[in-house]
């Protein structure tokens, strides 16, 4: 499916069930999700859920108003532009044996990453950034040896 | 009101009995069973009419019916597992029709749910996408307000079915009750009054288009729109078609009235939306059996789109003037406006279209012949003459549904009650029962083939345990109908499997039932059939046996634009 990538927030009632109703909105109408992300906010009532999908601009205008429709959707916003800031975070078990340990470090370092697991044969990597910045790590430790790698979506806020 | 602090002790039924009668139900259609056997017990101690179905399929279809015959709130209550799972294409059909439902199912105690308990089934999971809102009650202090909630979510907005699944130990949990305010949801506020420069807009428009077509649906019935629909057509000469579901939004006896559109609509329907200049459509949402191919849909228009569903606007057609508000408040703010405007010769601009239409018309009129075997259209012909057009027609669907569409002349909303967007066979009947429980002193006809009406017949003993004298029109023609023409048409007469070689003896069957049994099986015997069933204060099954290959035309191929149409 031919689209652009949109990063949907919105604000819902922090209730068994809401999260079905959002996903099976998108698998019964054929619309697809990057990632998503769905989480407490300040108010224990209200949870914030970020939702990265690929649409058509008639998609998006037919997603968003699916969207708002759901009686648990408080608030629903596209975020985009400068006034928005969008994080990812990753974990990377990557191999690091002898000889590659330092290139890692500094990799890492360069990426202002963390290092939050040391074995004799491993590190784990904790990283975090936009889409593009945690693409281009795992790029760059790809040739090491990534183990395992677990990704969080993306959440977004406007500034 | 006065104030009352003292809090009553109820019981979960007891509580749900309270805003029954708050919400002024006084009807159920329903079917008992073990997880709600307390609420039946309640049930039993008030004034609410309570319906037994044969099948919860019939419960929720008989709520449809009284809900579009009456213009309220229609109620179900079902049990848990089975009971529950039976009504989901009740709930679906309603879910598609826009239809206000409340369906109550009972639900295993709250300490069992999710072992797999007897008769469990997850109902909220499973009609989450086809409910307009759902809910579980895991609380007793929840409840009422829940249950206000779901009657609200039924009847506001676009209206739809919400279903609220009752746990057993809830339905008997004793607590203090104190009935709940007026309900305010931060997330759910619907649109209801129309941004008034897309009013201008539109009246704009409306004072340069030479070919102008109003094409109004379902919503218009729904938000009882229909005065100001046919108000705003007479007042500016604009030629009025429905769709399926907008049959009666305006008066068929109108000179404006060009018939339905769509897929079996009428010729000049269709060319008329194919050559408009500006297409004004109301409470729609240009379903593809109305549209045709799309990108060839009304290709010369404006198109203005009214509704209160945001979802509705640019779903698949896309328009040059939205806008989001109840119908029948945005009509009445609509010809408000024109009132204010002058329409001087507005007529006279109209006059050539006019005659445009009615060459139209006297080209490909609605036809059949009637000859040596009765014709099913000449069945409705004759039963809409000896009704005058008055009774409320329910439907089966399939052909039987579009001859009641085409044939059948409606004047009023409310009159023409079938499963548009589902198109769910079996619900005629049931549909039936729920309007004549609404509307005791109507003629009240279900409209069915040899097929779908075998699909829930088990409702005739409820019509006939309720002394409803509901009448059925059986359009016997031992096939599947509508499948069997589309076998004809585009699959080179390859009958597979469409052919109802074997059917009960309707008349017999009837008669078992306690219902009165007639058949017409000669032209001739079609009106005295029908009088002595119209006549008969029973529950008459009509059984005619028509030509078996008779199609229904015209007919746009699914996918063709809808100008194409295969006339007779």
């Amino acid at each position: 499916m031919a689209g652009e990538r949109h990063v949907l927030t919105m604000l819902v009632d922090n209730k068994p069930g809401v999260l079905s109703r959002i996903v099976g909105l998108f698998s019964g109408r054929g619309f697809n999700i990057d990632s998503l992300c769905v989480a407490e906010t300040v108010d224990p009532l209200i949870s914030r859920i970020t939702v990265v999908t690929k649409a058509s601009s008639p998609e998006i205008e037919q997603i968003e108003k699916q969207l708002n429709k759901l009686i648990n959707v408080i608030k629903l916003r596209t975020i985009a532009g400068p006034n928005s800031v969008q994080r990812e975070m990753a974990l990377i078990y990557v191999i690091a044996k002898n000889g590659q340990r330092s290139e890692i470090l500094r990799i890492v370092d360069i990426f202002r990453g963390k290092i939050i697991d040391v074995g004799p044969e491993h590190f784990i990597i904790e990283v975090t950034g936009n889409e593009e910045k945690i693409t281009a790590i795992i790029n760059l430790l790809k040739p090491m040896g990534i183990k395992k790698l677990a990704k969080t979506g993306t959440v977004a806020l406007f500034r | 009101m006065k104030e009352n602090n003292e809090q009553k002790i109820l019981t979960g039924a007891g509580i749900l009995m309270e805003i029954l009668k708050d919400e002024g139900v006084d009807t159920i259609f329903g079917y008992p069973g073990g997880a709600v056997i307390d609420i039946y017990d309640e049930l039993s101690k008030t004034d609410i009419r309570h319906i037994l179905v044969r099948h919860e399929q019939g419960a929720v279809h008989a709520a449809d019916g009284y809900a579009r015959a009456k213009g309220k709130t229609g109620v179900c209550l079902v049990t848990s597992g089975p009971g529950a799972t039976n009504t989901v294409t009740g709930i679906a059909s309603a879910y598609m029709d826009s239809i206000p439902l409340v369906i109550l199912t009972g639900q295993v105690p709250t300490h069992l749910i999710g072992n797999d308990a007897f008769q469990e089934v997850d109902i909220v999971g499973i009609t989450r996408p086809c409910t307009k809102h759902n809910y579980l009650v895991k609380r007793s202090e929840e409840l009422a307000e829940t249950l206000k909630e779901a009657f609200y979510i039924a009847r506001s907005g676009r209206p739809g079915p919400v279903l609220v699944d009752i746990p057993k130990d809830i339905a008997k949990a004793e607590i203090p009750f104190t009935m709940p305010g007026e309900v305010n949801l931060r997330s759910y506020k619907p649109t209801y009054n129309p941004n008034q420069k897309q009013l201008q807009k539109i009246a704009a428009l409306i004072s340069e288009s030479k070919r102008p077509v109003i094409f109004a649906g379902g919503g218009v019935v729904l938000s009882k729109g229909s005065a100001e629909l046919t108000r705003l057509a007479r007042k500016t000469t604009i030629p009025v078609t429905t769709a399926l579901m907008g049959l009666g939004a305006f008066p068929a006896s109108d000179p404006l009235w060009l018939g339905m559109i769509g897929m079996h609509g009428t010729f000049q329907a269709n060319m008329s939306v194919g050559a408009c200049d500006l297409l004004i459509a109301i409470g729609v949402r240009f379903d593809d059996r109305v549209t045709g191919r799309t990108d060839s849909f009304a290709p010369n228009a404006k198109i203005v789109h009214i509704d209160i569903d945001p979802t509705s606007i640019r779903k698949t057609i896309s328009v040059s003037v939205p806008v989001v508000g109840d119908c029948r408040l945005t009509l009445e703010n609509l010809n408000q406006m024109l009132e204010q405007t002058d329409s001087g010769g507005i007529y006279e601009k109209r006059e050539k279209w006019l005659n445009q239409i009615r060459e139209w018309k006297n080209s490909n009129p609605l036809s059949y012949q009637q000859a040596g075997i009765i014709k099913p259209q000449y069945v409705i012909d004759s039963l809409f003459t000896l009704t005058k057009g008055e009774a409320i027609i329910t439907t089966e669907v399939g052909q039987n549904q579009m001859w009641a569409a085409q044939y059948y002349h409606f004047d009023s909303p409310g009159h023409f009650i079938t499963s548009g967007g589902l198109g769910c066979m079996g619900f005629g009947l049931p549909a039936a029962i729920g309007a004549q429980v609404a509307c005791p002193g109507k003629t009240v006809v279900d409209v069915a083939g040899d097929g779908s009406i075998q699909m829930n017949i088990q409702e005739l003993a409820t019509a006939v345990q309720y002394s409803l004298p509901v009448k059925i029109v059986i359009l016997n023609n031992r096939y599947l109908g509508m499948v069997r023409q589309w076998q004809e048409l585009f699959y080179e007469k390859r009958y597979s499997f469409t052919a109802m070689d074997h059917a009960p003896d309707f008349v017999r069957l009837a008669e078992a039932y306690g219902a009165l049994g007639l058949r017409a099986t000669k032209p001739e015997e079609v009106i005295p059939v029908l009088k002595e069933g119209l006549a008969s204060d029973k529950t008459v099954v009509m059984d005619f046996i028509v030509e078996r290959e008779e199609s229904v035309y015209p007919m746009v191929p699914a996918g063709a634009p809808i100008t194409e149409m295969l006339l007779v």
